[in-house]
């Protein structure tokens, strides 16, 4: 019975690595916030909670396990509110998603008119506008 | 059944240092992305999942050395990187439309590797 103990959390501690391994690499290799931030909180977190989870079932002890699972139900709850919180937060000051995202649909709703992704325009000089643009219309997303 | 049971208990070890060794790996992965990262929302989520990472590295150092004091860091860790996190994206959202002038300039250059089609 413990043999088989060992060898879950064996399996469950190299999962969780290598989930957590996948989302660093995500982190390096995507090319702009957004993606990253996708790949940083869903593999991340479920590295992290696999991990502790291993660590519930291996300790043999109440408050351990009560404390590892209060742990991971807290990552699941705060790390979807952080991700879209800081996504959210870096679409509103400003930051473009890279030209992978072919369609901006939330480019209508924060800077309406602007369109700059439509890729017509390909003379850096215009870059000026869009970030006027951007200084000024904050106030009607604010306020909703 | 005693084979059994040492087999288990090597495969334990085996599958905790894997995993300790794999954890340093995308330990030094971020890092480059906290170093090299073009603007500061990707330092913020490098940073997020450095945290990730860390609680990781505690689990299994827990079950490495039969030493649970740790796990009580462990998410106090938890909840210091998602305070962080709140308190950046707030940061990062204020300076931004309050039109700081770094900030702006990290825009601008995303909007230019937007048009420029990479």
């Amino acid at each position: 019975m413990s043999a088989l103990y060992d060898i879950i959390v064996g399996l469950m501690l190299l999962v969780g690595a290598l989930f957590a391994l996948a989302g660093a690499v995500g982190v390096l290799r995507f090319p702009d916030v957004f993606m990253r931030s996708h790949a940083a909180s869903k593999a991340g977190t479920l590295g992290s909670g696999l991990m502790l989870l291993a660590l519930a079932a291996y300790a043999h002890e109440l408050d351990v396990v009560t404390r590892a699972v209060a742990g991971v139900i807290f990552f699941l709850l705060t790390a979807p509110v952080s991700a879209h919180l800081l996504a959210r937060a870096a679409y509103m000051a400003g930051y473009r998603p890279s030209a992978i995202t072919r369609i901006d649909a939330l480019e209508d709703v924060v800077r309406p008119g602007k369109r700059a992704s439509g890729g017509a325009g390909g003379n850096p000089a215009s870059g000026k506008p869009a970030k006027a643009k951007t200084a000024k219309g904050k106030g009607t997303p604010k306020t909703r | 059944m005693s084979g059994m049971e040492s087999f288990a208990s090597l495969f334990l070890v085996v599958c905790t240092r894997a995993a300790l060794i794999i954890l340093t790996i995308s330990f030094l992965l971020i890092v480059v992305r906290i170093v090299r990262g073009p603007t500061l929302p990707d330092r913020v989520v490098a940073l997020d999942m450095l945290v990730a990472v860390g609680i990781g590295f505690i689990a299994a150092i827990g079950v490495l050395t039969d030493y649970y004091l740790y796990i009580d860091i462990a998410l106090t860790l938890g909840l210091v990187g998602f305070l962080a996190t709140v308190a950046f994206a707030r940061f990062v959202y204020n300076r931004g439309t309050a039109g700081d002038k770094s900030i702006l300039k990290e825009v601008g250059e995303s909007i230019a590797r937007r048009k420029a089609g990479q």
